[in-house]
């Protein structure tokens, strides 16, 4: 025996192969019929077990006003504050002086998903989704113009908030 | 000649397809178990239950591309595939599978070849296996094939021994090494699981080495030799390593059902096993037979989801250490009770008999279980005996 290998002391009266296997063999029998944790997936998106949660970060929704127009008043600080410089804003201004967006633009690939433009904004109009499924046919479909994003329909995130920690 | 001819060439289509249909729906059934057995679902979509899943995996097998590495010694590695799927196929030829099927030209015995040496062929063609998968780790020059090969042939001739050592047993209670005498004999009284328990027993062990199945499938191994043998395999070559693999297990379970479990016997009743013959009888003793393959099939899919490989040396030291005098020690026990009941107290087989050397078994299964399993079997590492 080479120097620093550690021998196993092995339990020899009373360790047994046999029983051990049918043991093994009942217990997997007895798994046969145990109910299934299997979801199946795009018939059932959640169950009793598992749902997407509220605080998730998906991709993002503007919300409107009554008119439906964007509640976005062009102030720049989700531009400002995102982390990967992913949303392209150039603020446009009505006759009554109004601010409003000209173009809104979130590449979603860029995006990581910090919610940091949801927290920041002060008319509650971005927000980040609890939504998951994106995909597309081309890369540049990615890109969500103000349009698109007015048009989600899916939840909003509710975000953390850290004064109720567990979301009570 | 003409009747014999066609009724052979019948018989071999049906059972070449029955069997690869068999073996299709075998992988899809391994793997919807074992998802049962992890409480997940298993492959579901394709088709009602999962059922089309087989096809879908075969036409994908089909039209993935065929690698072939540069360094690969081309002949054999082409050969390698058939080489292990040809005997797993072959192997199937001598089982009856049921009683004769009586026609207006005569009676058609319900097995492919009813060959007088039946049970020699089967051992004969059982070894040929090992070549494919030698051949293939061989030829694929790759290091960790090799040693999956080099693992399959080491595997494969060990257990053999111990495999026609306790089948031994069983030709003695039968007189002869033709299948369908051997059936005949269980069909007339006891099938015989019950005189020869411990042979049945050392048979099953053998027979999952023979298979390269779970707890013994070292050739294979995907933690340490990436799937072995046929880790260079792709597309329909590499599929037909696992249709042989189901092959083999199928016809591994066939092999058990008509040695210990009576072949196509119905339990409790004669009526299925004495002429005259009719299609109905056919038909019952092939379901018969079919029920209990299959209870067979799923034992291997059952053992396989529970128990975790063996090391290498352990397969060794069980092999040798233990399987083979085990098995050469019960030889020589039943041979002398055989010969005390048959020569001195002149019985010949029928339910007495059979009890006899049930209560023998018993016997012989108590210090087997009690004493030699404390430890003993497969604990025999190297480690342990320095220490």
């Amino acid at each position: 025996m080479a120097i620093g290998i550690k021998v196993m002391k092995r339990p020899g009266g009373q360790a047994s192969y046999l029983r051990a296997t049918l043991k093994g063999m009942a217990l997997t029998f007895s798994h046969l019929w145990r109910p299934k944790v299997t979801m199946q997936y795009p018939e059932e998106k959640s169950s009793k077990d598992w749902t997407l949660s509220p605080r998730w970060r998906g991709t993002h929704r503007m919300l409107t006003d009554e008119q439906g127009r964007a509640k976005c008043v062009a102030c720049g600080l989700c531009p400002q504050i995102c982390p990967a410089n992913c949303i392209k804003l150039v603020p446009g201004e009505d006759e009554h002086g109004n601010r409003y967006p000209l173009i809104y633009e979130i590449d979603e690939f860029r995006c990581v998903f910090c919610g940091y433009c949801q927290e920041v904004c002060p008319e509650e109009a971005i927000h980040v989704g609890v939504h998951y499924e994106n995909a597309e046919y081309s890369r540049d479909r990615f890109v969500y113009d103000l349009e698109r994003l007015c048009a989600q329909t899916h939840p909003v995130s509710t975000l953390w908030d850290p004064s109720d920690p567990k979301g009570e | 000649m003409t009747f014999f001819l066609v009724s052979s060439v019948i018989k071999i289509i049906v059972v070449f397809t029955v069997i690869m249909v068999g073996v299709a729906l075998l992988t899809l059934a391994e793997r919807r178990i074992c998802a049962w057995m992890q409480d997940r679902l298993g492959p579901n979509r394709v088709g009602p239950q999962g059922l089309l899943q087989p096809a879908a995996d075969g036409l994908k097998n089909l039209l993935k591309e065929e690698t072939l590495p540069a360094q690969a010694d081309k002949v054999l590695f082409l050969l390698a595939p058939a080489m292990s799927f040809v005997p797993a196929l072959l192997t199937f030829a001598v089982i009856p599978f049921a009683t004769p099927l009586p026609t207006p030209w005569g009676d058609v015995e319900m097995v492919v070849a009813n060959l007088p040496v039946g049970f020699l062929y089967i051992l004969a063609f059982g070894s040929l296996g090992v070549y494919g998968i030698v051949l293939a780790g061989w030829a694929s020059n790759n290091k960790y094939s090799l040693l999956g090969g080099l693992r399959a042939s080491a595997q494969m001739i060990s257990y053999e021994i111990a495999m026609g050592m306790s089948t031994v047993a069983v030709l003695l209670l039968a007189g002869n090494v033709r299948l369908s005498e051997v059936v005949a004999r269980q069909a007339q009284s006891i099938w015989f699981v019950f005189p020869l328990s411990l042979a049945y027993f050392l048979f099953i062990v053998a027979a999952f080495a023979e298979t390269n199945r779970l707890p013994f499938d070292l050739p294979e191994a995907e933690g340490e030799l990436i799937a072995g043998y046929h880790t260079e395999y792709s597309a329909m070559k590499f599929s037909m390593f696992y249709i042989a693999e189901y092959s083999n297990m199928v016809t591994a379970s066939a092999l058990m059902t008509t040695l210990f479990f009576g072949g196509w016997d119905i339990p409790f009743t004669h009526w299925d096993n004495t002429p005259p013959w009719s299609p109905l009888k056919t038909v019952l003793t092939l379901g018969m037979f079919s029920l209990k393959v299959i209870g067979f099939l799923f034992v291997y899919i059952w053992v396989r989801w529970t128990l975790p490989r063996f090391r290498y040396d352990q397969l060794m030291a069980l092999g040798w250490k233990v399987m083979l005098p085990l098995a050469l020690a019960y030889v020589t026990v039943i041979a002398t009770a055989i010969w005390i009941l048959h020569e001195q107290l002149g019985w010949t087989y029928g339910t007495r008999f059979a009890l006899a050397l049930f209560g023998l078994n018993v016997l012989l299964a108590i210090p087997l279980f009690f004493v030699l399993d404390r430890g003993r079997i497969v604990a025999g590492s190297v480690a342990e005996e320095r220490a």
